[in-house]
Parts: C-alpha cells; structure tokens; sequence
C-alpha cells in the first residue's frame, strides 16, 4: 500500500488550491489603476502568487480588486458586480478611497466600500505601492488557507 | 489692441449696465447688470473684439450678500490672444439669467453644472436637467448651506 495514497484535510486541501489560483476582476475607477497596472504587469508580477489571470467578467472571478474612488452613483454598479461573482468570492479595497472614500469627504463619494460590499483586506495608501498590494495579496491568501472551506458553496450573506 | 480698450469700449457703449471695471494682475474684469448680458455678449463676440470663445461658464455663492449667486464668464479671443472676465450678480429669490446656448453650444453643459451644482436656472436653455448628480438628489450640493457631510446614497448601506 505504500506510496498508493495521501492523507491531508479537505478544508486544507481546498484553501491551498484556492489561494493559489484566484482569479480576479479589476474595478479600476481612478489613479489607483496605474499602481494595479504596476502590480499586475511583468515588472512585479502577481502571477507569481497565483493570480495573474485577470478575467474582464465578475462571473469567471474569485477575486475582487476594487481599484479607486466609487461615487452615490457608482455604488449600485459594483454592488451588482458583487452579487453576479460566483462562490467563493473575496474583495480587496485598493487605495484609500476604496477603504475610507480617502479624501473625498462629501456628497458625492462613498466612505469606503465596506458601507456597499463586504471587504476581506484593505491596502491603503494613496496610491499603494506595489509591494503593499503583494502585501495585501499575501495576507488573503493567508486568510483564504485558514478559513472555513464552504465547499458546497453555500450562500454567503453579505 | 492696446491695454485696457475692450474695458473703455464697454464702457462707452453701456454705460448703464456697467457696474465696475478692472484688471487685477492683468486679467480685464468686468461686472455687468444681468439684463444687458445678451446685447453685452453679442457685441464682444463681433469684430473688432473678436471674443470668439467661452472658455468658462461657471458661479460662486456669497451666502452673506443680498445678491447670493454670481456668475463668471471667461471668455477668450483667438484672433487678438485675449481675455475677458464678465461677472453678474443674481439675488437668491430671483435666480434666473439668460442662457449663452444661443451663442457657444458649449455653454449647454456648463449651464447644466451651474444648474445641477448651485440651482441657477438659465432662461431659453434647450434641455436644463441635472448633468453630475442623480435625478432623485435633493438639494444642490455647491451652495454654502449645504451640510457638508449630508449623503443621498442610491442604494441602502451596510452602515
């Protein structure tokens, strides 16, 4: 029998092969973008934490990067984003916008988008840097190799 | 055209509703009565001025004044490399002036942002709706006594 099988726990095995193959959808709305380029492209390459394919269809993503400053008017938009991303599904806020609206204390931006979606890892900085966004990559991964599997992808309420 | 003729000129040809004239650090300024804007304007944009371009269109809300809102035209003359400011004043109760679409068609969207922004309205304007804010906002969120940190979110929030 030796050498014919291997133990290990499902919830384990799950999280290690889901935070190596996220597959994420970037929300770019603002100056943010650029560093998300950054991070994204060659030069810093996030493909080597597994997560370098960007899918441009939140219904093919795990992860969602939202990049930048969301508007009142923006909010339904990246809620229904939110909602048609299939389980399991996490959200990063990029930049300081996305944590706390930033700078933009007034009518016409959100107070980070917690108040619309809810958020795994904040990266703050105006911009973050591309080693925080790493950073930020390393501890969901973290976060996603500890947490409790839900395999039967139940519903997660937000 | 030599310094400072544009303002003479105006002078001279509406005396009445030229209500003060100047040139801090260079940019020529001039406040006119509201009524006068469209005889005003069409006289600029006509040779030998030239004032073939608005730049800007634009407002400011002096809330201690008795007349609140006043406009600011910036306009711009290719032909001589020249600059105008026209300035007016608007009391709160009686908002209203003359819209400038008939002359740029690029004041449509900036009368809407002074609409949308302060609550000026503009008289003949072709299509005068909200341009940056929903239409269910309450409120134009430039004047000074909008409250600072009053939100009109779309969709109810998680906290």
């Amino acid at each position: 029998m030796q050498g014919n099988f291997i133990t290990t726990k499902l919830n384990a095995m799950l999280g290690w092969a889901r935070k190596f193959s996220l597959f994420h959808y970037p929300y770019v709305t603002a100056c943010c973008g650029m560093e998300y380029m950054s991070a994204a492209c060659a030069h810093f390459d996030i493909d080597r934490f597994g997560a370098g394919w960007t899918r441009f269809s939140p219904r093919q993503s795990d992860l969602l990067l939202v990049v930048g400053t969301i508007s009142q008017k923006q909010a339904p938009i990246l809620r229904t984003v939110y909602d048609q991303m299939t389980e399991p599904k996490w959200v990063i806020a990029f930049g300081a916008c996305a944590v706390s609206g930033g700078i933009y204390d007034n009518y016409a931006v959100v107070q980070g988008v917690d108040q619309v979606i809810p958020v795994d890892v904040y990266i703050p900085g105006c911009p973050p840097r591309p080693e925080m966004v790493l950073d930020g990559l390393l501890k969901l991964q973290e976060k996603i190799q500890q947490q409790k599997q839900d395999w039967r992808w139940q519903k997660r309420q937000p | 055209m030599a310094e400072k003729t544009t303002l003479e000129a105006l002078k001279q040809k509406f005396p009445e509703y030229v209500v003060e004239m100047s040139a801090p650090f260079g940019d020529e300024t001039v406040v006119i009565r509201k009524e006068a804007l469209f005889e005003i304007v069409d006289f600029l944009r006509k040779p030998p001025f030239d004032f073939q371009m608005l730049l800007d269109l634009t407002c400011v809300d002096h809330p201690g004044r008795s007349d609140r809102f006043e406009m600011v035209y910036h306009l711009f003359s290719l032909a001589s490399n020249r600059r105008l400011r026209i300035k007016l004043s608007l009391p709160e109760q009686a908002a209203v002036v003359g819209s400038l679409v008939r002359f740029w068609k690029n004041a449509n969207w900036l009368e809407r942002e002074v609409f949308d922004m302060f609550g000026v309205r503009f008289e003949g304007h072709p299509d005068l709706r909200r341009l940056f804010m929903n239409d269910a906002f309450e409120g134009h969120p430039l004047r000074k006594d909008y409250p600072l940190r009053k939100r009109q979110p779309l969709i109810p929030l998680r906290k």
